[in-house]
């Protein structure tokens, strides 16, 4: 049943495209760098003791705002915030670079992406008191991070360059 | 070569087209309905059996596997050079990341008797210490309720719920104002309250006049929450009444006062705390171990300042609908001041902003900056002062200042302490301590930033160890502990405030704190960390800038005489 969930998450309905080289290797090494990104983000917060979700929940501006305020006064709702994004990010890291269930990393990677870009949106009227290195007007790199991560979804490249292949690709005995 | 190469991609192409053609072999047999497409692929896994793998697939497989190798690398590389980054300077420091251990000021014993307290002046303040005690009155448990509501982060009413039941009942309330004494009543019914709910509250007793409040039999200690004026005789008339007294800043209004209450306080053995809450502020008690360590190098020079920018801040508070001749007891209320005039709203509701009633800014505001400082570095009375400042915003008939500036002189200490102030500009400029070796700003979080020009960081700088750009650490109490190596992002929550002090990492009143440090005194002897003694510094060092200020001209304590000149 779990193969079965897995094996439908991973390809269903695409089908295995007929890359160039170029293609292969573009999507491959744009697949790898977003995951070594999220690895690395995942990791330094688990390293630091410190880290808490909180100082981005707080600043949450727009629709989603309630929603942070909620789970910032609740310790232990962010203690689950926290241990989810921290992990989240890890595996999804992992993930990326291994391309091992590389589908449902992409899509949980956008999943993220998504709630980090709407709880701090970029729109016209918000502004922020914790300094950004760079100057966003509605597209943030968060934005393209994510599309990044729509194109690797449906372009995927797991089954051929990836540990997908073992897990899903069977080759019949010549 | 070329061979080669054509050889390899046709090489691939064969194997793409391979699994091309297996992938979407079974997707080509589509069916109309969905699920049949799931059956086909449900059954997939299940020809594992038959199946194996190539070489190829295998390498294919791990392809980018490899990339781990750089990337540990690199993360190994940046973590070992930060770790040693942070323990070559937590070493050179010798300062730990921890919280500050909080030492009580007395030997805590675990039976504790019932304190009866009661209040004189139930004013704004007033109310913020009785709830410190444990009591607050019900329209601010309402108001904190909604607030709650409106804002889930603000826990004002959950902190005050989690206060530590301090075991005191509110037994006596004196109040000149009737309605004022009425809320005190209310308050010292109220059940809402940390450790109650026992609906065994017998309530306060309304005083008409102060000395009926301190000869009672039901009170065994006062807190004077009064104006300045009256801090001094109250005070001494409660010592000498067997009272032990919990007194609102300044300590007194006059030089000679300040002589007359030291005296009576230490003859009467009594526990005497002066209302500078500031002294259980973690970050404070981190400071002043930095401090003790050296970390800043010779400091030559302590910035302390007031900005407000608002008429609350500025003493115009609001004049209460019911004040009146009838229901304010005027006599009672100017008592020892030194011009008598006739019933005035204005001077009883905002009496900060004359000197018959208070030293404004001085005994205000100064008070609380001089104390933190005096917390710190134990600086004691300065040599000299010079005071300057006026009335330049606020010309609404008071007669002390709303722009201050006070210079203080510690020669022995070769040590300058300055004090600047406005109560018409709202800009944060901190309380900031510089050494040669570094400066420190201390608010509720605390930031030591190494001087660019450090003799003692020169090396470390050089080897860029120390970025002297950012922080050489941070302390923000509860949050963060010390964390060295600082990025923008932490730089600037490290100066923001934080309402409330921390505790094992939880949020806890200072107010609470600072009376909960008095009774304990008051059960198991001891000084609190604001006695007497600290206290006869603070009123000598405002009223010393006071002066210079009223007279135009440089004040010097004459410490062998102890005396002011």
């Amino acid at each position: 049943m779990l193969k079965k969930t897995l094996f439908y998450l991973a390809l269903y309905p695409t089908r295995l495209p007929n890359y160039t080289t170029t293609q292969l290797t573009a999507l491959i090494v744009l697949r790898v760098l977003i995951g070594w990104h999220f690895l690395y983000e995942g990791i330094v917060k688990v390293l630091n003791p410190y880290w808490s979700s909180a100082g981005f929940l707080i600043e949450a501006k727009g629709i989603f705002s309630g929603l942070a305020t909620s789970i910032v006064a609740s310790p232990e709702a962010l203690r689950i915030v926290d241990f989810l994004n921290m992990w989240g990010l890890i595996a999804i890291g992992l993930g990326l670079i291994a391309g091992c269930l590389t589908r449902i990393a992409s899509v949980s990677g956008i999943a993220l992406l998504f709630f980090y870009y709407v709880f701090n949106p970029p729109f016209i009227g918000y502004t922020y008191s914790t300094p950004v290195e760079g100057s966003y007007i509605i597209v943030n790199k968060n934005l393209i991070e994510m599309c990044a991560l729509f194109v690797l979804t449906i372009f995927p490249t797991g089954t051929i360059i990836g540990l997908d292949r073992l897990i899903f690709v069977k080759k019949k005995p010549e | 070569m070329n061979q080669k190469k054509k050889k390899k991609s046709s090489d691939k192409q064969r194997k793409k087209s391979t699994i091309k053609e297996k992938v979407s072999g079974k997707m080509s047999k589509k069916p109309d309905k969905k699920g049949k497409v799931m059956d086909q692929i449900s059954r997939e896994p299940e020809k594992e059996d038959k199946v194996s793998l190539g070489r190829r697939d295998i390498l294919k497989a791990l392809a980018t596997i490899p990339v781990f190798g750089p990337f540990l690398y690199a993360f190994l590389k940046k973590k070992i050079s930060d770790d040693f980054k942070k323990k070559e300077i937590l070493a050179e420091l010798g300062i730990s990341r921890k919280a500050p251990a909080v030492l009580p000021k007395t030997i805590l014993k675990k039976s504790k008797e019932l304190v009866r307290l009661g209040i004189i002046g139930f004013g704004v303040r007033g109310e913020d210490l009785v709830r410190g005690a444990g009591y607050a009155h019900p329209d601010w448990i309402e108001k904190k309720k909604k607030q709650a509501k409106e804002n889930k982060l603000d826990k004002g009413l959950e902190t005050f719920l989690n206060q530590e039941d301090l075991n005191v009942v509110l037994s006596g309330v004196c109040d000149v104002f009737d309605v004022r004494a009425e809320r005190g009543i209310a308050a010292s019914l109220n059940d809402v309250r940390p450790g109650g709910g026992s609906g065994l509250l017998k309530g306060a007793k309304r005083y008409i006049h102060y000395q009926d409040l301190i000869q009672s039999n039901d009170v065994d200690a006062v807190i004077i929450a009064t104006p300045d004026h009256w801090h001094a005789q109250m005070t001494i008339d409660a010592v000498n009444a067997g009272k032990h007294v919990y007194c609102e800043k300044c300590m007194t209004r006059t030089v000679d006062e300040t002589f007359k209450i030291s005296e009576a306080v230490k003859n009467s053995g009594k526990v005497f705390q002066l209302g500078h809450q500031g002294r259980q502020q973690e970050s404070y008690i981190k400071a002043k171990q930095i401090a003790e360590k050296n970390i800043l190098g010779k400091i030559t020079l302590v910035e302390t300042t007031t900005n407000r920018n608002s008429p609350q801040g500025a003493w115009v508070y609001d004049i209460h609908e019911e004040g009146s001749p009838e229901t304010i007891d005027w006599e009672q209320f100017q008592g020892p001041a030194p011009h008598k005039v006739p019933f005035s709203l204005e001077r009883f509701f905002r009496w900060r902003c004359w000197f018959d009633y208070g030293t404004g800014l001085s005994g205000d505001l100064l008070s609380h900056e001089y104390d933190a400082a005096n917390q710190i570095l134990e600086l004691g009375i300065p040599k000299s002062v010079v005071a300057s400042g006026g009335i330049f915003f606020f010309k609404d008939g008071r007669d002390v200042p709303d722009v201050f500036q006070a210079v203080y002189e510690y020669r022995d200490r070769d040590l300058t302490l300055v004090y600047s102030a406005t109560l018409a500009n709202g800009r944060h400029r901190g309380k900031i301590f510089m050494g040669h070796d570094a400066s420190m700003e201390v608010g509720s979080s605390l930031t030591v930033t190494a001087d660019w020009e450090s003799t003692r960081y020169k090396e470390k700088i050089m080897n860029k160890i120390i970025n002297t750009s950012l922080p050489l650490f941070t302390y923000q109490p509860g949050l963060k502990g010390i964390d060295t190596v600082t990025s923008a992002t932490e730089r600037y929550f490290a100066t923001r405030g934080l309402m409330y002090t921390m505790r094992g990492g939880r949020p806890v009143n200072t107010t609470h704190l600072h009376i909960k440090e008095w009774l304990d005194c008051i059960r198991n002897g001891g000084q609190p960390s604001c006695n007497i003694d600290r206290g006869f510094e603070e009123a000598i060092t405002c009223h010393m800038a006071t002066i210079s200020y009223l007279e135009g001209r440089k004040v010097e304590w004459d410490s062998v005489n102890k005396k002011i000149v």
